[in-house]
């Protein structure tokens, strides 16, 4: 089963497992709920923007292995970036994990290289989107709570 | 010879064979033998269901109750012929008390939008069980917020059995109506449905039953249950999908009024008075899914033709391999161990979620449910979000079984 390691890399394993900047932040100034209804999964994305720059951003919530590690990862890769920046990551991730990946696209993505695999299960880019989404919606100021469907 | 004898003692029926009758298991997914364990979601058709769908398309397609010509009577018996099919197999005593409907959810939205609209007031109540499957809630709280009633809940207790005593205490006068659910979806639980009956029954509300995961592994039989409206959908039962029965006592539905309007369910219309037609057509508005009622009957002459105490006989065997080889796997939580259950293995693998699961079993060509199993409530009563559940239908084998097991060792080695 060599195409299930394509899916759950060592990292996204310890990433699920041991999820970085896993903590509410009662003080940041941006925040939004995503869920994916189709399987229960949940997360809160906290960012305290200064400017146009994320500060800082840390996630809650539950999830499978691929959407915990994805947002853990998403917190380390978009911290200090700016809202542009953190957007325009989105889309090379988003098209990354879709199966459209740009052979330029992977310096920029550094480690989020490793959800390459998420292409080859299309029932999972939900998974590995939601939380992009989410912040997404945090850094817009939605209101709502964001769905994948 | 002895294998053969040997199988055919243990089913009631020569397994081998049954699979045979099913095109899709042939196939194989992944480069694996499909091992299809998502029977409570939807069940995969014998050939006999895809022909009669096909013959019915290929020579006798035509409207029905309308013509005078050759095809449109042909198509009209056929579909009547059904509904003598259904009245049987649920032994309902009136062929009128059969209505066709579009499945479960809809013969559950039919009964909630026209008898309780015609019976329930401010202040009445509604009963129905913390186990129930979305499509037996949300209609009752539509009907309640509309009316000012109240949805009161009975619990269930932690081994997944409805609590009888606490049911007891919320039945009285104000009870307009109890809807249950025969066997749960998510947990596998038989509910104790005479004894349900006679307890509403004294405190004088009818019964709706929620059949959809009860038929296709017990008899039923709606006098012998006493319930007043059973529901169930024909691709739970191995036939189509879009096409279901609502069996209601035919004193009830003669009171209640339609709940869709248009053609085929009046018998006169003007711009001042339309008459309603009888029963059952006043329920069956509008041109209805007739290949599908077909496809349906095929399915319940199949299901007959096994015999359904053989099914259930064989079923429960499996169920009980399955219990037994689920539970020596380290980490596995069933979720749902009523002492009377159905076809339904549901559980949870340590803290790894069922999504990882459903993905890596689909790696190895099975195929389960992941997720809430629309009963959210029945997650939260145990505490998870979601469970991952294999549910058995009258095609799946030991070995499938084993399978099963074996990969979830897998799951175990991945998140090791």
């Amino acid at each position: 089963m060599s195409d299930l390691r394509d899916l759950y890399q060592e990292v996204i394993l310890e990433h699920s497992k041991a999820p970085r900047n896993y903590r509410a932040q009662p003080a940041a100034n941006h925040k939004a709920e995503g869920f994916n209804p189709l399987c229960g999964d949940h997360f809160t994305v906290y960012i305290t923007m200064e400017g146009d720059a994320i500060k800082d951003i840390s996630f809650q919530g539950a999830g499978c292995a691929i959407s915990k590690a994805s947002a853990s990862m998403m917190t380390q890769s978009v911290k200090g970036k700016s809202a542009a920046e953190a957007e325009k990551l989105f889309e090379t991730f988003h098209n990354l994990v879709t199966g459209h990946a740009h052979s330029n696209g992977d310096a920029e993505l550094g480690k989020l290289a490793v959800f390459s695999g998420v292409s080859e299960f299309p029932a999972r880019v939900k998974c590995a989107t939601l939380a992009w989404h989410t912040l997404q919606a945090a850094i817009e100021g939605k209101q709502e709570a964001i769905s994948t469907e | 010879m002895s294998i053969a004898v040997k199988s055919i003692s243990s089913a009631g029926f020569d397994i081998e064979r049954v699979r045979a009758d099913f095109p899709i298991l042939a196939q194989k997914v992944r480069g694996k033998p499909l091992v299809y364990l998502d029977n409570a979601a939807t069940t995969q058709k014998p050939r006999a269901v895809i022909d009669a769908i096909s013959k019915y398309y290929e020579g006798t397609n035509s409207n029905v109750h309308r013509g005078v010509h050759y095809l449109s009577e042909q198509a009209t018996n056929e579909y009547e012929g059904v509904r003598k099919t259904a009245q049987k197999f649920l032994n309902a005593a009136d062929l009128k008390e059969i209505v066709f409907v579009r499945g479960t959810t809809e013969g559950i939205n039919l009964v909630a939008q026209s008898y309780g609209h015609a019976n329930v007031r401010a202040g009445d109540e509604i009963v129905i069980t913390e186990m129930e499957h979305h499509s037996d809630i949300v209609p009752w709280q539509f009907l309640s917020t509309e009316r000012g009633a109240k949805l009161r809940v009975a619990p269930i207790n932690d081994a997944g059995e409805l609590d009888l005593d606490a049911f007891a205490k919320l039945l009285g006068p104000k009870t307009k109506l109890v809807a249950v659910t025969h066997v749960s979806n998510s947990l596998g639980t038989i509910n104790p449905i005479r004894k349900i009956v006679d307890m509403a029954h004294a405190a004088g509300s009818p019964v709706l039953v929620d059949g959809a995961q009860a038929v296709q592994h017990m008899k039923v039989d709606v006098q012998a249950l006493g319930c007043d409206f059973y529901t169930f959908s024909g691709h739970k039962i191995y036939g189509p999908t879009g096409i279901g029965v609502l069996y209601g006592k035919a004193a009830l539905l003669d009171k209640m009024p339609p709940y869709q309007g248009g053609g085929d369910m009046i018998m006169s219309v003007t711009f001042e008075k339309t008459i309603y037609n009888r029963l059952p057509y006043k329920f069956e508005a509008g041109t209805p899914d007739i290949a599908g009622v077909i496809g349906l009957g095929a399915a319940l002459d199949y299901v007959t033709s096994l015999g359904i105490e053989n099914i259930a006989a064989y079923e429960a065997e499996v169920l009980d391999y399955g219990t037994k080889a689920l539970m020596s796997i380290p980490d596995v939580r069933l979720i749902g161990t009523a002492r009377d259950k159905a076809s339904v293995l549901s559980f949870t693998l340590g803290d790894i979620h069922p999504h990882d699961i459903g993905t890596i079993l689909d790696q190895g060509g099975i195929a389960i449910r992941t997720g809430h199993h629309c009963s959210q409530p029945v997650m939260q009563h145990f505490g998870v979000e979601s469970t991952a559940r294999a549910s058995l239908g009258l095609y799946n084998t030991k070995t499938e079984i084993d399978a099963l097991a074996g990969a979830i060792e897998k799951v175990r080695e991945v998140f090791a």
